[in-house]
């Protein structure tokens, strides 16, 4: 196995780390609440000759997509950060890197979306850019942050996959707190992570190109199916390429990872930080005997439902909680799961629960109260209300 | 139009192929100079959004592959040289 330091950082510089170690040749960034030491740390690892590249300094998140797209069609390999607004201000710009096929890579620190300005935890951010064409990972750990970094490289890079990923970490929760991490050695990342050498071409004075040229109606939808099957050729590409990075660095990762699943009625599906609780809730809840199983989302997009229909196949009751909303529909992991399963005969009742947003505590007790609203549906075999909002300040109501 | 096929990233490596397109095809009104006006002054050259427009001698010169019938020039010519006619097919 891989020599690794150990070393106890912030979630952003876990992140910042991850990205160093693939060699970026350029950063532009725009800096904000909670992503700020990401660009902080990069322009120091520049400055201080520890990384070789170049930091663009914008004056928006919507200029640093532009110019993440304008250097990686050049051919190197880029990277940058940002959260919430920043997210979505570069929204427009997200289509136009995945549409160019250029495996660019963002570390979001996911936070809220105003208004009422929030700088607190929430996957309202990248969820709203789910449709952008970007791969997107969601990080439990600090340690998952750095990983999920390179990993994200490697994948987007693919030849098979060319699109650009997004590696969701929480803010504060990751992005502030400090933890232990294995970091790995720059040579074994050199040899995980092969310098990058677009397949489909480079921005070149003396070869001229246009991309991300007219595509008219004859020619659109074309384009739009060939990146689905991008993402979805990318499904075999993950499962390899987290293979090959367990058998390097000795830590597995999983599309889906599931913790005493097998003979669990009662299966609970998360994302993010928030998972760490929700085992703790699982082993309080098994000490019990009560038959609950925990599934931890890695992957969002290309959305997991092949996984995710394996690991539902023996369950009564599945408790999908959502750190996101869609107002006038559901959160939308469960949106996608209950899409994804109508055509299965085999599966359980599904609920979803949305708590957390705006950096709304999730605590041991709220996922034993999401257990039991869901065992309590599969006790009345029916399922009455499909959303339910978990951990409410009643009294702050009007 | 010849179908080609898609590249990925919508790549194309023939620089240069938006020339072959005759953008002038959409035109319903066209410019027409009268060089006995003209004072080759130039400013419908600067103003003529497509490049349509070549300097000559005895004043200017249309590409009417390229116009697209905006009547910029027409409005910008301080001598009333240039006029917008109907576009006939
Ligand atoms: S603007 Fe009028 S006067 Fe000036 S060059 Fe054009 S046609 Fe001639
Ligand atoms: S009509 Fe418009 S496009 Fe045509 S020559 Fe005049 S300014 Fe140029």
């Amino acid at each position: 196995m891989a020599d690794q330091r150990s070393m106890t950082i912030k979630g952003n510089m876990a992140t910042a780390m991850g990205a160093k170690l693939c060699r970026p040749k350029v950063v532009p960034a725009y800096p904000i609440t909670p992503s700020t030491l990401f660009p902080e740390k990069m322009s120091e690892f520049i400055a201080d000759g520890e990384l070789d590249a170049e930091m663009i300094n914008v004056e928006s998140e919507h200029s640093a997509m532009s110019a993440c797209i304008g250097a990686s069609a050049t051919g190197v390999r880029t990277c940058t950060a940002s959260a919430s607004q920043g997210v979505a201000l570069m929204h427009e710009m997200l289509f136009v890197a995945s549409g160019m096929r250029l495996p660019i890579v963002m570390a979001v620190g996911n936070r809220a979306l105003s208004a009422p300005i929030n700088i607190w935890c929430d996957h309202q951010d990248t969820i709203s850019s789910r449709d952008s064409g970007w791969l997107q990972f969601y990080a439990e750990t600090n340690q998952e942050g750095l990983d999920l970094m390179i990993n994200a490289f490697r994948i987007g890079e693919d030849n098979d996959v060319l699109l650009p990923a997004m590696v969701g970490i929480d803010a504060f929760v990751l992005t502030h707190t400090i933890e232990g991490v294995e970091v790995p050695a720059q040579e074994d990342v050199d040899d995980f992570l092969p310098p990058y050498e677009p397949p489909h071409g480079r921005l070149d004075p003396d070869e001229p190109s246009t991309f991300g040229s007219f595509g008219t109606p004859e020619y659109y939808q074309e384009f739009k199916q060939a990146q689905v099957e991008a993402m979805e050729g990318s499904r075999e590409v993950i499962d390899r390429v987290f293979d090959e990075f367990e058998e390097r660095f000795g830590r597995r990762y999983n599309k889906v990872t599931t913790y005493k699943c097998d003979d669990a009625d009662i299966i609970i599906l998360t994302m993010g930080s928030m998972t760490g609780t929700a085992r703790e809730a699982v082993n309080r809840m098994r000490e019990e005997g009560k038959k609950v199983g925990l599934a931890k989302l890695t992957v969002f997009r290309p959305f997991p439902y092949p996984e995710l229909e394996e690991i539902m196949s023996g369950a009564k009751g599945l408790a999908v909680v959502d750190r996101n909303i869609s107002p006038g529909g559901f959160g939308a992991v469960y949106s996608d799961l209950a899409g994804a399963s109508i055509n299965i005969e085999k599966k359980p009742l599904i609920k979803n629960f949305v708590t957390g947003l705006g950096g709304r505590e999730i605590f041991v007790k709220n996922f034993v109260e999401i257990y039991e609203k869901t065992l309590a549906a599969v006790e009345a075999g029916e399922v009455k209300k499909p959303l339910e909002w978990i951990n409410m300040n009643q009294e702050v109501m009007r | 139009m010849t179908k080609v096929k898609i590249t990925v990233g919508a790549i194309n490596k023939d620089a240069g192929s938006s020339r072959r397109y005759k953008t002038g095809g959409w035109r319903t009104m066209k410019p027409e100079v009268d060089l006995e006006k003209c004072v080759s002054c130039f400013k419908c050259f600067d103003y003529c959004p497509d490049g349509a427009i070549k300097k000559t001698d005895e004043g200017i010169e249309y590409d009417l592959d390229y116009c697209k019938g905006c009547g910029i020039c027409a409005k910008e010519c301080p001598v009333e040289a240039i006029v917008m006619v109907k576009e006939e097919k």
